[in-house]
């Protein structure tokens, strides 16, 4: 008989379940994993770099680019990161947008979470059910600032503008129907805000139904109870954040512990699991996005009853609005410099943080005085929890791999920047 | 915050020569430890003050620092373009440290506080004592710090290159590495292989760097420069 020796494979960088561009060499007794080098950087683009060339303002689209999927997370750091450096507080309406479109935010990358989650297990109808409401909150964004995805809209001092007085619509075409876009403009005869607020009366029975299909299913329970058990003691251990350590039995969320914008006057529960096991991050992610629901109902609320500015008028920092623009020489001049030389931030130092939907996303910011950030990190939750990979999926056969890869909730656009 | 001005004073006491100084700003506590003494600061900081979790290790290259490329006083009757100097001006004091920092940033989970340390490395050979056998989240965020910044670990396990792409010469986040990088890469249909060259783009400045003096922020300086600040008042 032949001797059986170790041997490695590849695993992507092509690979369907590697989430993006991961090579993850595998080495392998039998089909049982031994140990696992992931080689990341793949999608590496030097952001940080690039944001120390540019004044501040600027750099807020890069945020956007780097968790793909909660992009209004990763600008809430950036510019929350700016206004204590500058020392300013944006106005109280602002702060209730930002949270907002935070927590649709968190649902809108918990849902691809789940569909990919769910994809890569093996259940191909719950990414159908998933895409469907994430295009409902992408309407939402493109409503708000005018993209689907990359919305640059949180800016130093507020949000770009106010919420919308009227929702998008569909507009008629060869494609579809009269019938077909009434129907679709039904939920849109209103402002922005009563369309979440539709979303936000029908979603939890979608979750139920994504819950109908996964979490007592005895598939979905082989494939992901027991399956990457990680402790609270290691999670710590390994700078894990978010739903990771939650599932963990660590109750620990930076919206409740350091709250920053309004959070503090919101009501919310964070959910904590037992095992530490990808079932029990699942029912973690899921409850999340109840709760998530729930944030965003209250600020709706909140929002239809206080109207006010959603931007410092301090313009120094902030751009004038374009009525004065035609009329003010100093408006035009501060528009002028805004837009061309940027704002000249005080010395100093300051590190900002958001619970952003994979945990904790930090924006260390460095300034010597100038108009561009002196260094600028980037603190990725991803990039803690795939280092942890290789200690999660030893012993593991490679099938769980993808279970627990897509259990840790990467985007490569983060945890390579 | 309260607790953050006690374990500041605590710290003083307790590591007096480990200490190069503290700074409280903007609610947050920045500690600066000698390197010899880094390991066992961050070791007594997990174990005694209860700092459970390394977020974040961040490598610093303060090659630049305070140097701008306008003068702000003098250019403006010439036109914008024309102030431009990128040979640079030193707008603010000189920095007088190392060039290179390593930046820690704790977190307690029990105690619900937050923390910086930072060191400064030598130049010419920048090295500090690993913290992975501390925090093991510090092994890839060092790993992220050598490959960027060049900024050797001792004692760390694996201290391979991690973001940049395999045989990349260099260490890119330094100042002194241009942004477009060094070279480019493409694809040669005689040789029918990825060939590498030096890079054909100009390196241009869009929007120079702009330190001004903005007298709202005067008074705020001032404060801070007053008694614990070495470097004077020669900031005008």
């Amino acid at each position: 008989m032949a001797e059986i020796h170790n041997y490695t494979i590849n695993f992507g960088p092509q690979h369907p379940a590697a989430h993006g561009v991961l090579r993850l060499v595998l080495e392998l007794d039998g089909e049982v994993i031994q140990r696992a080098d992931p080689h990341v950087g793949l999608l590496h683009r030097a952001t940080e770099k690039l944001a120390e060339t540019k004044p501040f303002n600027q750099s807020i689209g890069y945020m956007d680019r780097l968790d793909y999927v909660s992009m209004m997370s990763n600008e809430h750091a950036y510019v929350l990161a700016i206004e204590k450096l500058l020392g300013v507080m944006p106005p109280i309406r602002a702060k209730y947008i930002r949270v907002m479109f935070d927590e649709i935010t968190r649902i809108l990358n918990h849902l691809l979470w789940l569909g990919a989650h769910a994809l890569d297990i093996g259940a191909m109808t719950v990414f159908l059910y998933c895409f469907r409401e994430r295009e409902d909150l992408m309407d939402c964004y493109e409503a708000a600032s005018g993209t689907r995805m990359h919305a640059t809209y949180f800016r130093p001092g507020g949000v770009y503008r106010d919420l919308p007085s009227k929702m998008t619509q569909y507009q008629p075409s060869k494609w579809r129907s009269k019938k077909d876009i009434d129907r679709l403009n039904e939920k849109r005869s209103g402002s922005l805000l009563d369309f979440i607020e539709d979303f936000t009366q029908r979603f939890p029975k979608c979750v139920d139904e994504y819950e109908t299909l996964l979490t007592d299913n005895r598939i979905w329970k082989q494939r992901t109870v027991g399956i990457g058990t990680i402790s609270p003691e290691r999670a710590l251990a390994l700078g894990f954040s978010g739903p990771m350590i939650r599932g963990s039995g660590i109750e620990w969320d930076l919206r409740k512990k350091q709250p920053y914008a309004v959070y503090d006057k919101l009501d919310f529960d964070i959910p904590v699991g037992k095992n530490g096991d990808c079932y029990d991050r699942y029912l973690v992610r899921i409850e999340e996005m109840r709760q998530a629901n729930r944030i965003v109902k209250q600020c709706i609320d909140w929002l239809r009853h206080n109207p006010g500015p959603v931007m410092l008028e301090e313009h120094k920092i902030t751009p004038p609005d374009r009525v004065s623009m035609k009329f003010g020489m100093e408006s035009l001049i501060h528009h002028f410099k805004v837009f061309t030389e940027g704002f000249c931030v005080p010395e100093g130092e300051a590190y900002s943080i958001v619970e952003s939907p994979k945990g904790e996303f930090g924006i260390y910011l460095i300034s010597d005085g100038a108009n561009k950030p002196y260094r600028m990190k980037i603190r990725p939750p991803g990039f803690a929890h795939l280092a942890g990979l290789d200690e999660m999926i030893r012993g593991h056969m490679i099938a769980d791999v993808v279970a627990i890869l897509s259990s840790q909730d990467i985007v490569f656009g983060e945890v390579d920047r | 915050m309260a607790e953050l001005h006690t374990l500041q004073q605590q710290l003083q006491q307790c590591f007096a020569q480990a200490i190069i100084s503290t700074k409280y700003d903007r609610n947050e506590l920045t500690i600066e430890v000698e390197r010899e003494h880094l390991h066992a600061f961050c070791l007594a900081l997990r174990d005694d003050y209860h700092f459970e979790q390394l977020m974040d290790v961040c490598g610093v290259d303060y090659l630049e620092y305070g140097v701008a490329q306008w003068e702000t006083g003098k250019a403006t009757g010439k036109g914008f373009d024309r102030g431009v100097d990128l040979e640079g001006i030193q707008a603010t004091p000189k920095y007088n440290k190392t060039r290179f920092a390593v930046v820690y940033h704790l977190l307690s989970i029990s105690k619900n506080l937050r923390i910086r340390v930072r060191t400064y490395v030598d130049d010419d050979m920048p090295m500090v004592d690993s913290v992975n056998d501390i925090w093991e989240a510090a092994n890839w965020f060092e790993r992220e710090a050598f490959d960027m910044f060049g900024i050797l670990f001792t004692g760390h396990p694996d201290l391979r290159r991690i973001l940049t792409d395999y045989g990349f010469v260099g260490h890119p986040f330094r100042k002194d590495f241009p942004l477009s990088g060094e070279v480019e890469v493409r694809y040669d249909a005689k040789e029918q292989r990825v060939i590498y060259e030096p890079v054909d783009i100009e390196p241009r400045v869009l929007v120079p760097k702009i330190i001004r003096h903005d007298n709202r922020y005067e008074a705020q300086e001032q404060e801070e420069a007053s008694p614990d600040d070495k470097q004077g008042d020669d900031s005008k």
